[in-house]
């Protein structure tokens, strides 16, 4: 892109402007060669399409039970008895349960709950958090009472916060999402803040200011898509995060009823007899520690790509 | 001061590039970082290296000293200090030679310097590393280099923290740090830049008197031909790599054989005064009176604090006219500014624009006037929302009062006509576009709102010398094209004498002088105008006026 405007003056062509501008790769550019990304990103994929797939990938519905195929180890033939009351043959890829249940087939369809966990408690408290941090970075006198809350929050330890929450209302998937999410919002709200005051002294913003650019506009078309990077990366360490304090409150028992398949309830029918039958919680553990590094993968790939002091250093 | 130094009995040159290449990583904008470059310092010389931002200046500063980042790999030719080679010397022998043989003066200071370690401890490390002396005898020629850079009290020099200390002072321990093992080469890059113009100055003389009595080799980088006037006595000028002259200072900046040269030279702005004596008839736009600006420090438990920004400011600017002020950082000139477009609020005065008062209108009743005053920003690479179109930017503004979309982007088009861009760049963020590009765009942007008033703050400061002298001529133009008035902030005398007709020179929050730019800089009344246009670099130097 040699100089685009009237170069007929010598002078403009012998000025360093006339040199070839640094062509940048796109955001998108950068994150696609990724190596983390790409293989969180799969990993990922993989484990969506498990999730939407279940019912198509030789399970049988997870609450089936069957006296006859008790404490199968992994890989037994066995027989299952469906809804209507038939006996269907059944090959227990990952073993049984002491109910007769169906590992696999649970272990599956927990993947749907883990990631719709992850995926909204990491929504929610971005959504909290952003409106929170942009009203505490532009509205100053809010700020001081906003932040001292937030600090009370981030003084109680998270699980906690959430066994509470969880334990106040009526377990379902909504209460755990918002359990998950509440003890996150500080962080985000903090991280939004900072970005805020940052980005409000840029040159950009009071060129804005000086357009008459109304406040409300300057917040939504200037400060909040430059927010966007770090607050992706953000997303996917509460999206990991997430699945991970879902697992341990369905462990603990106090998260979703044990009737619905979760890699936590799973883990923690199966604690009791770890030491004969370790298949119980080997594989929803497997599962579990496979989706959170994958994330975190995609996190790390995120961060290093996204923020460009990290991008000029590579 | 001789131009060609005598070199020491004996001795050849104290650094001898020959034939230099430097690589750049695949992707770049180019191939070499440098291409080819021989040149020598002498024993007791000062060499300058000059060139505009990417020329490859600096990379051949951290080349000698051993300091290039691994993606940047010297792919030919030889670096000679003191006759050795040290273009592939080990880590361990560029130890050795780094503060003994040659030693490097940052730009920074401040981030030259640790902050949590006390200037004298850090002088030490010097010592200690490389010499055998004694503590008492290291402490007595620390204190001993302190005070021969002429810094007041050594003792209180040596315990102080470098915030505690000013800029100037702080480089001055740099050059302390550099120069205490003496020794035979000292790589200075950029190391005024960061300063103000009086500061400048004296850290100009300092390195030149230490220099002629150590009689060290200095190589010399910058981007100012002031300084090179000031300090040179042979000048190698680069341009994208390429070393396209090198010669004795008044060979190169008198009588420039190669075009670049002379373009540069032609570009740096002379310190006559260009400005036009005021039309009494032209309606006044905007009217500063008794403006002051506070800052008040309340911390929740510390003692309150009082910054007087800007004390007492009267100005006047008319239509057509363009006011400068002119003043070091600190001096509350940008205070002024960002209070006239009520960026902040002043504390107290008044600012009328058009006759009516601004300075305490609410937000609501101020929107409308908002359009009559616009700001271009100094820093290009900041002026522009990176995720936002070029296009979108410059729309912004006349959408904000009512104009139609379609209206706005063909008003926007003209604009980048009359900023000589390409109406087509509109579609095009603003990383794909050059420093000087960028500002050009500011301007445009400004221009969109079709205002009275344009407050240039330091629009050209951070723009290499060619670019200036370009993006300063399409100011003037759009100045006497659309008959705006317009008030330049700039620290840079030169730039000031260039495009203004009056200037007030503020310096502490108040102005000192104030007149037309004749009456200022012809004859100066004020004792800090004075110091300022003394410590001016390159002032009494008769730069090449050659014609192409």
């Amino acid at each position: 892109m040699a100089t685009d405007k009237t170069a007929d003056n010598a002078d403009d062509a012998l000025s360093t402007e006339s040199a070839d501008v640094m062509r940048y790769e796109s955001a998108w550019q950068r994150v696609r060669r990724s190596w983390s990304v790409r293989i969180g990103g799969c990993v990922l994929l993989v484990l969506l399409f498990i999730a939407v797939a279940a019912p198509w990938l030789g399970t049988v519905d997870p609450t089936l039970f069957d006296a006859g195929s008790r404490d199968l180890k992994p890989g037994q033939p066995g027989e299952i008895i469906t809804l209507d009351g038939d006996t269907i043959k059944h090959t227990f890829i990952m073993g049984s349960d002491s109910f007769g249940r169906d590992i696999y087939s649970r272990v599956i369809y927990g993947t749907r709950v883990s990631l719709v966990v992850g995926a909204f408690s990491a929504v929610v408290a971005l959504a909290f958090g952003i409106v929170l941090g942009l009203v505490s970075g532009y509205i100053r006198w809010l700020d001081g009472p906003l932040m001292r809350v937030m600090d009370g929050v981030m003084a109680i330890p998270a699980i906690l916060i959430a066994i509470a929450l969880v334990a106040m209302f009526r377990a379902s998937l909504l209460s755990v999402i918002i359990a998950i999410a509440i003890p996150e919002i500080p962080r985000v709200t903090r991280l939004v803040r900072s970005l805020v005051l940052t980005i409000r002294e840029e040159p950009y913003v009071e060129a804005a200011v000086s357009l008459g650019t109304p406040t409300w506009k300057i917040m939504f078309s200037h400060i909040l898509p430059n927010t966007v990077a770090p607050l992706l990366v953000q997303g996917t360490y509460i999206c990991a995060f997430g699945i991970l304090v879902e697992a341990i409150l369905s462990f603990l028992g106090v998260g979703l009823p044990p009737d619905i398949p979760t890699w936590g309830n799973i883990m923690s029918e199966g604690r009791s007899q770890f030491v004969t039958f370790p298949h119980n919680v080997f594989f929803p553990g497997l599962f579990l520690a496979a989706t959170v590094l994958a994330v975190n993968i995609l996190g790390d790939g995120l961060r290093d790509t996204l923020d460009p002091k990290m991008a000029r250093r590579a | 001061m001789s131009v060609a130094a005598k070199p020491a009995a004996g001795a050849g040159p104290v650094l001898e590039v020959r034939g230099l290449i430097i690589e750049l990583p695949k992707g770049s904008d180019r191939k070499l970082a440098v291409d080819n470059a021989s040149f020598s310092v002498g024993r007791g010389e000062i060499v300058c290296l000059v060139g505009e931002s990417g020329s490859g200046k600096s990379v051949i500063a951290q080349s000698v000293m051993g300091l290039l980042p691994k993606q940047l790999p010297v792919a030919g030719g030889s670096i000679l200090l003191e006759g050795e080679d040290i273009t592939h010397a080990p880590l361990s022998r560029l130890r050795q030679l780094r503060a003994t043989r040659m030693s490097m003066v940052f730009q920074e200071p401040m981030t030259a310097l640790n902050p949590v370690m006390s200037c004298g401890e850090q002088v030490d490390e010097v010592l200690e590393e490389h010499t055998t002396l004694s503590p008492a005898e290291r402490r007595a020629k620390i204190l001993e280099t302190i005070r021969e850079v002429r810094l007041p009290e050594p003792e209180r020099i040596y315990a102080s923290y470098p915030h505690q200390l000013s800029g100037g002072q702080r480089q001055r321990i740099v050059i302390a740090m550099a120069l205490i093992l003496d020794p035979a080469l000292i790589i200075a890059d950029e190391p005024t830049t960061a300063l103000d113009v009086t500061t400048q100055a004296q850290i100009l003389q300092l390195i030149r008197d230490l220099q002629a009595r150590h009689g060290t080799g200095v190589l010399f980088i910058t981007h100012d031909f002031g300084v090179v006037a000031e300090i040179a006595q042979r000048v190698a000028v680069l341009r994208l790599g390429n070393l396209v002259e090198f010669g004795a200072r008044d060979e190169v900046l008198k009588r420039p054989s190669h075009d670049y040269t002379k373009m540069l030279i032609r570009a740096v702005p002379t310190l006559a005064p260009v400005g036009r004596a005021a039309d009494p008839g032209a309606p006044v736009v905007l009217q500063i009176r008794n403006l002051s600006k506070t800052y008040i420090d309340r911390g929740w438990l510390t003692k309150r604090r009082e910054v007087h920004a800007a004390t007492a400011v009267n100005l006047e600017v008319r239509r057509g006219q363009t006011l400068g002020i002119v003043g070091e950082s600190g001096s509350g000139k940008s205070t002024v500014a960002r209070c006239v477009v009520r960026l902040i609020d002043p504390t107290s005065g008044e600012v009328l624009l058009g006759g009516q008062d601004i300075a305490t209108l609410s937000a609501s009743k101020l929107r409308p006037l908002r359009r009559r005053v616009q700001i271009v920003f100094q820093d290009p690479y900041r002026s522009l929302n990176p995720r936002r179109r070029v296009g979108e930017a410059i729309i912004e503004g006349p959408l904000n009062y009512g104009l139609s979309r379609s209206e706005a982007i063909v008003r926007a088009r003209k604009l980048m006509e009359l900023v000589r861009m390409d109406p087509a760049s509109l579609e095009r963020y603003p990383h794909q576009f050059s420093g000087g590009q960028r500002q050009r765009i500011c301007i445009a942007r400004a221009l969109a709102m079709e205002p009275e008033l344009l407050i240039a703050d330091e629009a050209v400061s951070a723009l290499d010398v060619s670019v200036q002298a370009q993006v300063l001529g399409l100011l003037e133009e759009i100045r006497g094209r659309l008959n705006l008035a317009m008030l330049f902030i700039t620290h840079d005398l030169r730039v000031a004498a260039q495009i203004c007709d009056h200037v007030a020179v503020m310096s502490q929050g108040h102005v000192v002088e104030y007149g037309p730019a004749s009456e200022v800089f012809l004859r100066p009344q004020h004792e800090y105008t004075r110091a300022l246009f003394a410590a001016a670099p390159g002032r009494d130097f008769a730069f090449s006026t050659d014609p192409r």
